[in-house]
C-alpha cells in the first residue's frame, strides 16, 4: 500500500499547514482517504475486522495528531472504525444465525469491558452506557431471535471484534470490506449532503419578518438562510463581519446575490443589535459531547448577548461536527492562534514586537485566536442533519455515531493492540 | 435642627467605600482649585492624602449655614479665575497640614469635631471655601429663578465694592493668609450670595460683612461654617432650609422644561437639517436608524460651507473645529468638547453687540447658530451639550448692567474655568482615584481609546505599580492601535487583540477600564460602540468594570437601547479594512447587490448598569445607581460656577 502511503502524506502536509479550510471539505477528505486505506489493506483470513480497525486507527492517528484543533478529523475517522465494528457485528450475527455463542466470545466480552475503566472521563458517559448494556444484551441474545437484537448492539461494537474470531469464512472477508467500504461511501454522502438537510427545515424555524444576527461566515448559514428564501420567506439579515478574517463581507456579499436583505455590522454593535433581533443563526466548528461548541472566535459574546435579550441562540452542525469528547479547558486546548499581522501591521509595530525590553520579555503581544468556546447553557437549539435537538441532548445523539471503544483513539491503540 | 441637619446631611455629603476613614473630604477640591501650581499633582504621594471619598455637594446645606454670616460679594466665578493660581500655590502646606491634623473624614465628622479643633479651623475653613468655591449652590439658582430681576440687582451693586474691600483685606494679610482667606472669602462670596437671595438680602448683608473678613478672624469662622451654633442664624438658616424645600420642589417643576427645551430644539434643528441634507445619500440606509442624521464625510465640507455662509456669520475659529470635527481629525469626548469652548471664546472675544440687541440674548443666538454648524459637522456628544447649557445659562445670567467688555471677560474665564475645573482638574481627580484600584500583578483590560484611561495606565506605571494592558480594538475605527502605540512607547506591556477575542483573553484579566461618552441617569454608560460587549464578557467572566467619566459628561437622560439614540459612522469604512489588502469582497458589487446591502457603522452603544461595578468619576468613586444623584446636584452647580 504504497500510493496511500503517499496520499496520507499528503493529506498530512496539508493538514499541519492548515491548508484545508472548513471542517466539511476536511471531513469529506479524511474520509476519501480513509476509504482508500481500507481498499488497500491486505484482509487476514482471522479477525479481519480488527486488521481493518487496526490500520484505520493507525491513520487516524497520525491525521489526528497533524491537526488536533480539527476535530471533524477525529470524527471522522471514529465515524468509519464505528462502522468497521457495526458491519462486522451484522455480519457476525447474520452469520450466527445458526451458531451458539461459545464460551471463548463471553470471556472476551468480559476482558473487553474491563478496559473500559481505563477510558478517559471524555469516554465515561458512553463507556458507562456499553459497560451497562452488555448484561441485558447478553439476555437479549440468548433469548430473542438475532434479528431482533441487531437494532440494540449497534452502538455497543466491542463485542464484536471477538466474535469476529468464531466466524471466519473467507466468503465473508470480501463482504466485510465491500460493506465497509460501501458505509463509508454513504458517509461521504452524508457529509457533502447535510447543508440541504439541514437548510430543508429552515422554514421550520424562520417566520415572516423575522430579524435574524449571524457573525462570521458559515456555508451552513447561507444555505439555511437561502433555504428559507425559496420558501418565499422575507427576512432581514445582520452579519456580523467577524474580524480578523472579516468572513461576514463574504456571507454579506452571498446574501444580497440572492436577493436577501442583508445589514453588514461590525462585531463591535452585535450588542447594540441583538435587541432588536429574533434569533441568533450561526456555524460551527464543533460540537462537543457536552453540547458546548467550539465555533468560530466573536461567537461566545453573541451567545451572551443573545442570552441578557433572551433571542434564540441556534447552532447549525453537520453530524461530521459532532465530537464524542467532552472539552476541558477548550478556549485554550481546542484554540489556534493565527498570525498576528491580521490585526496588527508589521511594519508600523515591528519595533515593539517581541523586542526585548529591560527584563527581557517582549512588550507588546498580539493574541487572535481562531476559535470561541460557547457553553452549552447559552446554546438554544443545535440543527444538525438529523433534526433539531437540545444541548442536553448532544451525547445520546453523538452516541448513535460513535462507538465507545474508539472515543480515545491514542489510549486505545497502545493499550489494546 | 439636629435631626433635620442629619437627614439633610447624609444623602448628600457621601462616602462611598475603599476610602481610608482619614483622607480629607475636601481632596478633590483642592486639587481643582489649583490647577497651575500644584502642577504635579500626580506627584503628591497618593497614599497620603489622596482619594476622597465621594462627596455629592451639599450647596443648600452650606449655603443655608454659612450664608447668613459671611461676606454679601457676589458671582465669584469672576474673579475666581484670577485667584487660582495663588490659591493653588499653598496646597502643598495645606496638605501638610491635613495630615497633621486629627482624621476627619467628611464634613459631618468635621463638623462634630469643630469645637475641639477650632485652632485649625481656618486651614480647613479655606479647604471648604475652595469646596465651595467649586461647588456653587442651588439656593442660588432658584431664587433667581424666582426673583431674576432682584437677582440681577444685587450682581449689579454688589461686586465692586465687596470686592475691593475683600482685596484690601487680602493685602493686608500675610501671604499665605492672603491665599487661604481669599478661598474663604470666595467661599463667603457665594454663600453669602446664596443666602442673599434664598432668603433676606438684607440680614445676609449685615451678618455677613463681620464674618466676610475671615482673614482677620480666622478663628471665629470654622464654629460658623457648618456646625451653624444653634442659635439666631441657625433659627434663620432652619427657616431658610424649610423655605428652600418649598422652593426646590418649585424648582423640580421648574427645572424639567429648560432641558426639554434644549433637547426639542435640537431635535427639531436636526430633524430641519436632515431634510436638507439626507438627500444625497439616503440610499443605503439601515432602516432602524432612518432616525439618526446620517453620517456626513469630508466631501460635504464645501457644501457645508457654503450653505453655512448663507444662514449665519460664522467666526473663523468655530469653523475651524468644525471642519475638524467633520474630518474626524478632532475625536474623543473631552478633546471636542475643549476644542468647542476654545472656539466660542474667542468668538466671544471677537463679538461685538450690534446695535438695537442686547448683549444677552444675541450672543445666545449667535451660540445657538455656532451649535448648529457645529451639529452640521458632527451631532454633539452629551458631554457637549452639557457645555453648551452651561455657557447659554452663563450669557443668560450675565446682569444687564455689566457693559460688554466686561461681560466678555466674564463669558471667557468662566469658559476657562469650566474647561479647568471640569475637564482638566477632573480627570487629575480621576486618576488619582483610579490608580488606587491598580496592583501589582493586575493584567488591565481596555477598549478602544480612551483619554483618561490612557492617562491612568501611564499615571499607575509613573508610580512604579507592575501591570499588564491588554487593548483591545475594534474595527472600522481601530483606535486602539494608537493608543497601543503610545502606552508601548512609554514602556508598557501590552497585549492587543480584537474584540471578537475578548472571551479568550478575559480569564486572565483582573480589571476593566473604560472610558466612557455619557453616564445616563439611569446608570447606561453611553461610550464608544463595542464597550458594552466587553462590559458584558467581563461581568460574565466577574471582572471588574471600572468606567471613568468626568461628572460634566453626566446627562438626565435616560436610555435602554443603544437605537433610540446614537451616531451614526461613515458606512464604507466597514468594507475597508485598512493594511488588509485581502479583505476586498465588497469592492465590486453590481447595483442589484448594492441595492439589498445596507452597512451600518455605529458610533456609540448603551451599557447597561448591571454590568458596570463602579463608576470612577471626580467626585470619587461611585455606584452607577448613584449617578442620578450626581446629575441632580450638579447641574445645580455647573449652572452656577
Amino acid at each position: 500500500m504504497p500510493d496511500t502511503q503517499a496520499l496520507v502524506n499528503d493529506f498530512l502536509n496539508k493538514l499541519k499547514k492548515r491548508k484545508i479550510e472548513g471542517s466539511q471539505a476536511t471531513a469529506k477528505q479524511t474520509a476519501e482517504l480513509l476509504r482508500s486505506v481500507i481498499s488497500q489493506t491486505r484482509m487476514p483470513y482471522t479477525n479481519q475486522a480488527a486488521a481493518l480497525i487496526h490500520s484505520v486507527k493507525a491513520v487516524g492517528e497520525r491525521l489526528i495528531a497533524a491537526n488536533p484543533v480539527e476535530l471533524a478529523v477525529g470524527n471522522v475517522v471514529r465515524r468509519v472504525l464505528h462502522i468497521v465494528r457495526e458491519e462486522d457485528l451484522s455480519l457476525t450475527t447474520a452469520a450466527m444465525a445458526g451458531l451458539n455463542l461459545s464460551a471463548e466470545s463471553d470471556d472476551e466480552d468480559d476482558t473487553d469491558r474491563d478496559n473500559h475503566p481505563a477510558l478517559s472521563a471524555a469516554a465515561i458517559a458512553a463507556a458507562s452506557r456499553s459497560t451497562l448494556r452488555p448484561p441485558s444484551l447478553q439476555t437479549l441474545l440468548e433469548d430473542v431471535p438475532d434479528s431482533a437484537a441487531v437494532p440494540h448492539t449497534s452502538s455497543s461494537g466491542g463485542d464484536s471484534e471477538g466474535k469476529s474470531k468464531s466466524a471466519d469464512k473467507s466468503s465473508r472477508s470480501r463482504k466485510l470490506k465491500h460493506d465497509v467500504i460501501e458505509a463509508v461511501n454513504e458517509l461521504i454522502q452524508d457529509i457533502s449532503t447535510c447543508h440541504e438537510l439541514i437548510a430543508e427545515q429552515a422554514v421550520e424555524h424562520i417566520h415572516q419578518n423575522e430579524v435574524i444576527l449571524t457573525l462570521g461566515s458559515s456555508r451552513t448559514v447561507l444555505e439555511f438562510l437561502c433555504a428559507a428564501k425559496e420558501k418565499k420567506r422575507s427576512f432581514r439579515v445582520f452579519v456580523a463581519e467577524g474580524a480578523p478574517r472579516y468572513q461576514g463581507h463574504l456571507l454579506a456579499k452571498e446574501l444580497v446575490t440572492r436577493g436577501l436583505q442583508t445589514t453588514l455590522i461590525t462585531d463591535s454593535a452585535v450588542f447594540a443589535m441583538i435587541s432588536r433581533v429574533n434569533m441568533v443563526i450561526v456555524g460551527a466548528h464543533a460540537v462537543m459531547a457536552n453540547g458546548g461548541v467550539i465555533a468560530p472566535v466573536g461567537l461566545n459574546m453573541v451567545a451572551l448577548a443573545a442570552q441578557k435579550h433572551a433571542v434564540p441562540f441556534v447552532v447549525l452542525a453537520g453530524s461530521h461536527k459532532l465530537c464524542p469528547l467532552y472539552p476541558h479547558h477548550p478556549e485554550v486546548l481546542l484554540n489556534e492562534l493565527r498570525s498576528p499581522s491580521e490585526l496588527l501591521d508589521f511594519g508600523e509595530f515591528s519595533d515593539c514586537l517581541d523586542f526585548g525590553s529591560g527584563i527581557g520579555a517582549p512588550l507588546l503581544h498580539v493574541v487572535n485566536p481562531t476559535f470561541d468556546y460557547v457553553p452549552p447553557k447559552l446554546v438554544s437549539l443545535f440543527i444538525t442533519d438529523t433534526g433539531g435537538h437540545n444541548p442536553s441532548y448532544m451525547y445520546r445523539l453523538i452516541a448513535d455515531y460513535y462507538s465507545a471503544d474508539d472515543l480515545v483513539l491514542e489510549r486505545r491503540t497502545t493499550s489494546g493492540n | 435642627m439636629d435631626a433635620r441637619r442629619l437627614s439633610r446631611a447624609v444623602p448628600r455629603v457621601r462616602q462611598v467605600g475603599f476610602f481610608t476613614p482619614n483622607t480629607p473630604a475636601q481632596q478633590p477640591q483642592p486639587q481643582s482649585a489649583a490647577p497651575s501650581s500644584e502642577s504635579p499633582p500626580l506627584s503628591d504621594s497618593p497614599a497620603s492624602n489622596s482619594l476622597s471619598p465621594v462627596m455629592i455637594p451639599p450647596p443648600r446645606h452650606l449655603s443655608d449655614n454659612l450664608g447668613g454670616r459671611t461676606a454679601a460679594v457676589p458671582v465669584p466665578g469672576r474673579e475666581n479665575s484670577g485667584e487660582l493660581p495663588t490659591v493653588g500655590s499653598y496646597n502643598p502646606s495645606e496638605s501638610v497640614l491635613w495630615l497633621d491634623s486629627p482624621p476627619r473624614s467628611r464634613i459631618g465628622d468635621e463638623e462634630l469635631s469643630e469645637g475641639a479643633e477650632s485652632s485649625l479651623g481656618w486651614y480647613r475653613r479655606s479647604d471648604s471655601a475652595k469646596f465651595a468655591s467649586s461647588l456653587p449652590s442651588g439656593g442660588f439658582k432658584l431664587s433667581t429663578a424666582k426673583h431674576p430681576g432682584s437677582v440681577a440687582a444685587v450682581e449689579a451693586k454688589n461686586p465692586l465694592p465687596e470686592q475691593s474691600e475683600a482685596q484690601k483685606e487680602q493685602a493686608s494679610s500675610s501671604k499665605p493668609l492672603k491665599a487661604k482667606t481669599t478661598k474663604a472669602e470666595r467661599r463667603a462670596l457665594q454663600e453669602s450670595q446664596r443666602a442673599a437671595k434664598a432668603a433676606s438680602r438684607a440680614e445676609a448683608n449685615k451678618s455677613g460683612t463681620p464674618g466676610g473678613a475671615p482673614s482677620s478672624k480666622p478663628m471665629k469662622q470654622p464654629p460658623q461654617k457648618k456646625d451653624g451654633p444653634p442659635v439666631a442664624s441657625s433659627i434663620a438658616a432652619s427657616e431658610r432650609i424649610g423655605v428652600d424645600r418649598s422652593v426646590e420642589k418649585e424648582r423640580k417643576k421648574d427645572l424639567p422644561p429648560p432641558r426639554k427645551q434644549f433637547d426639542d430644539e435640537s431635535r427639531g434643528g436636526r430633524a430641519k437639517r436632515r431634510s436638507v441634507l439626507n438627500q444625497p445619500e439616503a440610499r443605503n440606509r439601515v432602516e432602524l436608524f432612518r432616525h439618526l442624521p446620517p453620517h456626513k464625510n469630508g466631501t460635504q465640507l464645501p457644501y457645508l460651507g457654503s450653505k453655512f455662509f448663507e444662514l449665519h456669520e460664522k467666526h473663523p475659529a468655530v469653523y475651524k473645529v468644525g471642519l475638524q470635527y467633520l474630518a474626524g481629525d478632532l475625536s474623543g469626548g473631552n478633546a471636542r468638547c475643549i476644542a468647542m469652548l476654545q472656539a466660542f471664546q474667542e468668538a466671544i472675544r471677537d463679538y461685538s453687540t450690534p446695535p438695537e440687541k442686547t448683549l444677552t440674548r444675541d450672543l445666545t443666538s449667535k451660540i445657538g447658530g455656532f451649535v448648529s454648524f457645529l451639529i452640521e459637522c458632527r451631532p454633539l456628544s452629551m458631554s457637549m451639550g452639557n457645555a453648551i447649557r452651561f455657557l447659554k445659562s452663563r450669557i443668560a445670567r450675565l446682569p444687564l448692567t455689566l457693559s460688554e467688555s466686561e461681560a466678555k471677560t466674564t463669558l471667557c474665564s468662566d469658559i476657562d474655568r469650566f474647561i479647568n475645573e471640569k475637564i482638566v482638574l477632573a480627570d487629575k481627580v480621576i486618576l488619582r482615584h483610579a490608580a488606587t484600584k491598580i496592583r501589582d500583578g493586575d493584567v488591565l483590560l481596555t477598549y478602544g481609546s480612551s483619554c483618561v484611561v490612557e492617562m491612568i495606565l501611564l499615571y499607575a506605571h509613573e508610580l512604579g505599580k507592575q501591570f499588564r494592558v491588554v487593548v483591545v480594538d475594534s474595527h472600522p475605527m481601530l483606535e486602539g492601535q494608537k493608543l497601543l502605540r503610545r502606552l508601548v512607547v512609554k514602556g508598557l506591556s501590552c497585549t492587543y487583540t480584537q474584540l471578537n477575542a475578548i472571551s479568550y483573553v478575559m480569564h486572565k484579566v483582573t480589571r476593566v477600564f473604560l472610558g466612557a461618552s455619557s453616564i445616563f441617569s439611569n446608570g447606561t454608560v453611553y461610550s464608544t460602540v463595542g464597550t458594552a460587549s466587553v462590559a458584558m464578557v467581563a461581568h460574565a467572566f466577574r471582572v471588574p468594570v471600572l468606567v471613568c467619566c468626568e461628572a460634566y459628561k453626566f446627562h438626565e437622560r435616560v436610555q435602554l437601547d443603544s437605537i433610540c439614540f446614537n451616531e451614526l459612522g461613515d458606512p464604507d469604512a466597514i468594507s475597508k479594512v485598512p493594511g488588509r489588502v485581502d479583505v476586498n469582497y465588497l469592492d465590486n458589487l453590481t447595483d442589484k447587490q448594492k441595492e439589498n446591502l445596507e452597512l451600518l457603522n455605529l458610533k456609540y452603544d448603551a451599557t447597561p448598569s448591571d454590568y458596570i461595578s463602579v463608576i470612577v468619576t471626580d467626585y470619587g468613586m461611585i455606584p452607577p445607581t448613584s449617578v442620578p444623584v450626581i446629575v441632580r446636584e450638579y447641574r445645580k452647580e455647573y449652572l452656577l460656577i
